[in-house]
């Protein structure tokens, strides 16, 4: 296990420097710099800018110069939002982006785990058609269709949750339904088809022999394998809930890292948008590492190899 | 249990559990306590004066900073701000401003001319590389200490003759100079605040944090938490403090226009920054004591590619701008929202209102695109009118490549570019036709009419024009304002005749406001006065 865990962290460390290296060039390739405005800059205040950013600077002497600062953990300074540096805005931002995606998570394993194992206890059944019809329904509507409905009923409507914010608790309730929603769908089908095949494995069918309760089948012998599918799809979807949810931040005005993410790519914000993939990247990395992990400790069939 | 009951169980409990049912209205609270609650727009880029530029910094600087003079809300007047009184040259270009004995900062300690030339030396050094030091060209000496080539400060025309008095000298006489002190590039900051957390250079220190900054305004920074929200309380040191009637302002960074129409509408704002221009009818229709909608300081219009062909002709251009129904674009496609327009600068600015136009005339634009060797548009080659992304300039582009069809038989290609390649392909003027703004920076015609010198910075159109740049020329040199606005009559005819550009329409700044929130000025530059703004208490939202 511990030489499978090294093993993979010293597999990120050329994946990483391929990142570090195309972000880098990709982003100087896109036309307009950071300083670029309506208003155009005066030619000696640009020369400036660029000097205090080393922006005048060659572009491999500017490559190096960055990786240098990376290793010591230096992500830089904010182009455009100066008043921080890249490293604080990341610190800043992605623990709401980080609680918000664990809110919605929760909402997505909450409502989809429960309605894809009943739906397969009970299949072809009343039972099974509502929630599956409902999944289908929430993988087609885009968060920025359900969200305004959400708060249309719910905050302006019915007056239960504020409409926009991140400050009381009751903010974080339509957010975190609007962003799990999809997912919850996504994990209701993965979680139905699991069980159902789990349910029809021999094993299960020799602990029905054996006259094991059917309470005791489901739990004992056929949840742990039930939720393989789900767990493979938490890890992107994990990745994809922490750093996918530009929308609902948008929506719900979320001070969260993935407006600052897009944010960052719109203004040519070099500095940041390198810091945001680069803290994306990890995660995704580490997501899939842990997944990895948890398959293995789910199923005794899967090996760390 | 059924699914269904499951769901309205999960939703009713979850609802309970967060203690939300019998929510307070945060509107309604804000005008019994004077807490003002108010949308604006995108997140601050910084809240350093002198490094931001934009309309949503200054909406929030305005009530922390106060300039020497400020300006009266209803006629655009200068009046005294943190100088109690000026007096000006016969020249035209020295001014001596008296600032107020009892003007203080935020920490108790008085505001002295020294603070003025010293924001001032901050503003214009070459190594902050502040986006609007340009603002200070006007100044003697000043861009050629901000361009590096003079490194004594003293030599530039800003020095304190003692604690109170400061003596500007100007490069041309400016009548404008005293009502450019609204805008922030010529705020005043503390010296040992600044050098507390760095240089005088230096961008991005922590001095305005909140906790960390000291203001001079009617109004000092006690939260910024970015992207949720930006508090400002009454700052007791204030030297007018007794007239400031709010106890807060909460600036929400909402940039989304739905999301903040509907925070409004649940009672979460006494203002919007701005609306769809597609909920007009509808706002008009059930909400019209909440809509408000008055004129302000800019302009949208097309500029034309003078080096390109077949812009290259006069004719051609002025054929293109003839045959835009600015009517038909404000009136039918954005709700009445803005004003059409057939000149650049907006009417009534400081008292100056353009008398020369484009006309709407099809006739007479076939009739040049005749003359111009393009009978009925033949010959003519395809050219593309490029945008940024954006609804609103996508709507308009069709509708004016349809006219163009229509009107010239001319095949228009519409070109959508995210802004900062559409920035880059106009700095390169790398396009036929592109939609444009501009903003006036101070209230004064010479704002929008010494965009288009040869070479300028913002003329991007290739525009030269001796005669033009001659007159922008000999009116930055004139003191009378008579003889100023003569010769920006005659440069904005020439503007017009030779059409670089062809107007579309004024801005009008469109929001929600509540009926209860008094003192809150409608006026071109869209600068409000916070120590004027209270809500008059009877009756809620």
């Amino acid at each position: 296990m511990l030489r499978f865990v090294l093993r993979r962290l010293l597999e990120f460390v050329p994946v990483f420097f391929i990142i570090v290296t195309l972000t880098f060039f990709l982003i100087r390739l896109a036309p307009g710099g950071p300083f670029a405005a309506e208003r155009a800059v005066p030619e000696e205040v640009l020369k400036r800018l660029n000097e205090y950013y080393n922006l005048d600077a060659p572009l491999y002497v500017q490559y190096f110069d960055y990786l240098r600062d990376l290793a010591h953990g230096d992500l830089g300074p904010s182009f455009k939002k100066p008043t921080l540096t890249v490293s604080e805005w990341i610190a800043l931002r992605f623990p709401v982006s980080l609680e918000l995606g664990l809110y919605a998570l929760g909402v997505a394993l909450l409502i989809g785990l429960a309605a894809g194992f009943l739906a397969a206890l009970r299949p072809n059944t009343a039972t099974d058609h509502v929630p599956m019809s409902l999944a289908m329904a929430g993988i087609c509507i885009p968060n920025f269709v359900l969200g305004p409905l959400l708060v249309l009923v719910f905050a302006l409507w019915l007056e239960w949750f504020p409409v926009a914010g991140w400050d009381l608790q009751q903010d974080k309730v339509l957010p975190s339904i609007t962003l799990g929603a999809a997912y919850a769908a996504y994990v209701a089908r993965l979680s139905r088809a699991g069980m159902l095949e789990m349910l029809a494995q021999d094993f299960v069918r020799t602990a029905r022999a054996k006259g094991v309760s059917e309470t005791g089948v489901v739990l004992r012998h056929a949840l742990w394998g039930g939720m393989q599918p789900v767990v493979t799809f938490l890890g992107p979807a994990a990745a994809g809930l922490l750093t996918g949810s530009f929308v609902v931040e948008t929506i719900f005005q979320v001070p969260g890292l993935g407006r600052e993410f897009i944010q960052a790519a719109f203004n040519r914000d070099y500095t940041m948008i390198m810091g945001t993939v680069l803290f994306y990247a990890g995660l995704i990395l580490l997501f899939n590492l842990i997944v990895d992990i948890v398959q293995a400790w789910l199923d005794p069939r899967v090996r760390l190899s | 249990m059924k699914p269904i009951r499951i769901g309205i169980l999960t939703v009713v409990s979850t609802a309970a559990f967060t203690g939300c049912l019998f929510r307070e209205d945060r509107a309604a609270i804000g005008i019994r306590e004077g807490v003002l609650h108010m949308g604006n727009g995108a997140e601050p880029q910084a809240l350093d004066p002198h490094l931001v530029s934009g309309f949503t910094e200054h909406k929030i600087l305005t009530s922390l900073f106060e300039g020497l003079a400020t300006l009266d809300g209803t006629t655009l007047e200068p009046k005294p701000a943190a100088a109690e009184s000026w007096t000006v040259s016969d020249d035209g270009k020295v001014y001596r401003f008296t600032i107020r004995e009892n003007a203080k900062w935020s920490n108790g300690d008085p505001v002295t001319a020294h603070d003025y030339v010293y924001a001032w030396q901050r503003n214009l050094s070459p190594g902050l590389g502040s986006e609007y030091a340009y603002m200070l060209h006007c100044i003697w000496n000043a861009k050629v200490f901000n361009e590096g080539r003079l490194t004594d400060f003293g030599q530039v025309g800003a020095r304190a003759l003692d604690e109170r008095t400061l003596e500007v000298t100007l490069e041309n006489p400016t009548p404008y100079f005293p009502a450019m002190q609204i805008h922030f590039s010529f705020f005043p900051v503390h010296r040992a605040n600044i050098e507390r957390f760095g240089r005088i250079d230096e961008r991005g220190t922590k001095w305005t944090q909140a906790g960390n900054m000291v203001s001079n305004g009617p109004f000092l920074l006690t939260k910024w938490w970015p992207n949720r929200i930006i508090t400002v309380a009454k700052n007791p040191y204030y030297w007018d403090a007794n007239a400031v009637r709010l106890k807060e302002i909460n600036f929400y960074p909402i940039d989304n226009l739905q999301t903040e129409e509907l925070t409004f509408r649940a009672g979460g704002l006494h203002v919007t920054d701005a609306v769809r221009k597609s909920r007009l009818p509808k706002f008009r229709a059930t909400m019209p004591q909440y809509l408000r909608m008055h004129p302000f300081l800019g302009s949208y219009f097309y500029r034309f590619n003078c080096a390109r062909a077949p812009f290259t002709d006069v004719r051609v251009r002025r054929a293109f701008a003839m045959s835009i129904d600015r009517e038909l674009i404000t009136k039918n496609l954005l709700h009445g929202a803005y004003e059409p327009t057939a000149c650049f600068t907006p009417p009534n600015t400081a008292g100056y209102t353009c008398t020369a136009s484009i006309p709407y005339d099809v006739a007479a634009a076939k009739r040049l695109l005749a003359e111009a060797g393009f009978p009925d548009g033949r010959g003519l080659p395809p050219v593309e009118l490029l945008f940024n992304t954006s609804e609103e300039h996508k709507l308009i582009a069709e509708a004016v490549q349809q006219m163009w069809k229509k009107n010239l038989n001319a095949s228009v290609t519409l070109v959508n570019q995210d802004w900062k390649v559409y920035l880059d392909a106009l700095t390169n003027m790398d396009y036929y036709v592109a939609r444009s703004s501009w903003i006036g920076d101070y209230y004064d015609p010479n704002s929008f009419l010494d965009c288009f010198l040869t070479g300028g910075g913002n003329n991007r159109t290739g525009f030269s024009d001796a005669r033009y740049d001659e007159l922008i020329g000999r009116a930055a040199k004139t003191p009378e304002q008579g003889e100023r606005y003569r010769l920006f009559q005659e440069a904005e005819r020439i503007l017009l005749d030779q059409a670089p550009i062809a107007p579309i329409y004024l801005y009008r700044r469109v929001y929600l406001r509540v009926p209860e929130l008094k003192g809150w000025d409608e006026n071109l530059l869209g600068y409000v006065i916070y120590k004027n703004v209270y809500f008059e208490t009877c009756g809620a939202k």
